[in-house]
């Protein structure tokens, strides 16, 4: 047990990265097809293994649903895809990098990575437009003085420089430019989802599937490449349901790569491309929507569906 | 002679209201500043104690804010207040009413660490990975997000550590400070009449507290006021 604990903390990107190198299975190398690829991935907390050498790649345009009985590391998988969680072993790459190496800067990846969750998580303290915008123009601000940054140095360099002087970084997009442009998007976004006239209110007084559709809205401001739900409809009365969902259909529609942990069967019947059935620590099953839930071939996913069908 | 006239002769006549005046000056001060200084040192304590869970540098540091936090915790406020007189600033020549600024600081900051830490604590931990899962950096999204929930939690407890202190600061008249109730003494001792002086000590402070109170449900509502739009 002691060892286990160990390793995680190895692994665990919250900690100071001098003290804990990295040193686990190296990586194998990165299928360039795939959005997201993970490879060998583990989780274990102490001696309790959550799972186990789960392998799986993600390609765009995809639409997973992962299914299976409550307390089989589906939710837990998931927040491995960003790294939410640390994984105790096995990689996970987003685009080329390897989000388990800490060198990678993983505030950068999760731009592209939105994710909803469960319990929705708006911000209690900021009023719906606010939400929505905090994260877009806090990027686009951080950017913008990153940019300053070097063209100070770049401008201290040149002095001591008789010829070839290096050319400034353009500024593209001044703080005014990047505010009002966050505004008019998150706008556009409540206009959306039919909530415009709620963009000043606070989230306290909505109602759950306002707050999750809004969530939605909120990851989707920052254009990610992939959204990740994390049971978005457990919460929410079965009125509500409904409308979270269909927003999710939408965005399938458009062709969002998503994966989606969800106990709704028919929707994840409808919407997925693939569907995974995870039991006991590993991907027991997996293929199309219809060989999963027409043609089931393993015992547990056949009980399980026996029992939620 | 009767009691009221004893006291109104050594509160006017005998210019005992000058004392008074200092005094409530004084206890206002040592309270105000005592409980700055105490939200400053104990916001840091609290911060690095969170930090420490997952960073080894702030880990150390938050084992020192532990030990500082059970020494100020554990001892009493007058006790400080001698040993940070008689031993401490012997040789400094250092006001009274500094020194009592000083101590109570450094005791409010103690309880403050613990309530400042509990206020960071009650914000859901889901507040914290939305904000990370936004491309925020811990620090960042800790400013941002969890901090200004964290304040609005504490506000009322807070509020409650300056009442506290408040009353505490009634045992500064120990260390050559003048404080309301140094005052108040001096007038019962001149003419050995208690009773009116320390009830009038009484009320001053019950009506302090009371301002304080309504200052502080204002303070609270201001900030509640926002979520419910």
């Amino acid at each position: 047990m002691k060892n286990a604990k160990k390793k995680t903390a190895k692994h665990n990107r919250n900690k100071n990265e001098k003290f804990f190198k990295t040193e686990t299975t190296p990586a194998e190398p990165f299928d360039p097809n795939a959005l997201i690829e993970v490879q060998h991935l583990t989780k274990k907390y102490g001696a309790l293994t959550v799972f186990e050498d789960v392998s799986a790649k993600i390609s765009t345009g995809e639409k997973i649903a992962i299914i299976g009985p409550s307390g089989s590391g589906k939710s837990t998988f998931l927040r491995c895809l960003n790294v939410l969680e640390d994984p105790t072993d096995g990689h996970v790459f987003f685009k080329g990098n390897n989000l388990c190496n800490l060198k990678v800067d993983i505030n950068i990846q999760r731009r592209k990575m939105g994710m909803v969750f469960q319990s929705f998580n708006l911000f209690n303290n900021m009023n719906v437009l606010k939400n929505i915008t905090l994260a877009p123009v806090h990027v686009g601000l951080q950017d913008l003085h990153k940019i300053r940054r070097k063209n100070l140095f770049i401008k201290l360099k040149n002095l001591f420089r008789k010829k070839d002087k290096q050319e400034l970084i353009k500024i593209e997009k001044s703080a005014k430019e990047i505010r009002s442009e966050a505004k008019a998007n998150a706008i556009r976004l409540l206009e959306r989802i039919g909530l415009a006239d709620k963009a000043n209110v606070y989230p306290s007084t909505l109602s759950g599937g306002q707050r999750q559709r809004i969530a939605i809205v909120r990851a989707l401001a920052m254009n990610p490449e992939v959204m990740l739900f994390d049971e978005p409809t457990s919460a929410l009365d079965p009125e509500m349901v409904g409308e979270v969902l269909s927003l999710i259909k939408e965005l399938a529609n458009e062709g969002m790569t998503m994966v989606i942990v969800t106990h709704e069967m028919g929707f994840a019947r409808e919407v997925a491309t693939r569907v995974m059935f995870m039991a006991d620590g590993k991907i027991a099953e997996e293929g199309t929507p219809e060989q999963i839930f027409g043609n089931p071939q393993n015992d547990r996913l056949k009980d399980f569906l026996s029992k939620v069908l | 002679m009767s009691k009221w006239d004893v006291f109104y002769e050594q509160l006017i006549t005998q210019g005992g209201y000058k004392d008074v005046l200092l005094g409530l000056r004084n206890t206002l001060v040592i309270a105000v500043c005592g409980l700055l200084i105490g939200i400053f040192i104990g916001t840091v304590i609290a911060c690095v104690q969170v930090a420490g869970k997952r960073n080894k540098i702030a880990k150390g540091f938050s084992i020192a804010g532990t030990v500082y936090t059970a020494v100020f915790r554990g001892t009493p406020i007058i006790v400080q207040l001698l040993i940070f007189h008689y031993i401490l600033f012997q040789n400094i020549n250092i006001d009274g009413l500094l020194e009592a600024i000083i101590v109570f600081g450094l005791n409010s900051g103690a309880y403050v660490a613990e309530i400042m830490r509990g206020g960071i604590e009650s914000v859901d931990a889901g507040q914290l990975e939305a904000g990370r899962t936004l491309g925020m950096s811990y620090i960042t999204a800790m400013i941002k997000i969890v901090f200004p929930q964290a304040i609005k939690n504490v506000i009322p407890t807070l509020g409650n550590e300056l009442i506290a202190l408040t009353k505490d600061t009634s045992v500064a008249g120990y260390v050559a400070t003048m404080d309301l109730t140094r005052a108040f003494r001096l007038i019962a001792s001149a003419k050995y009449e208690y009773m009116v002086p320390y009830l009038m000590l009484a009320l001053c402070y019950f009506i302090i507290i009371l301002i304080m109170t309504v200052v502080i449900r204002l303070i609270e509502r201001r900030l509640k006021k926002s979520e419910k739009r």
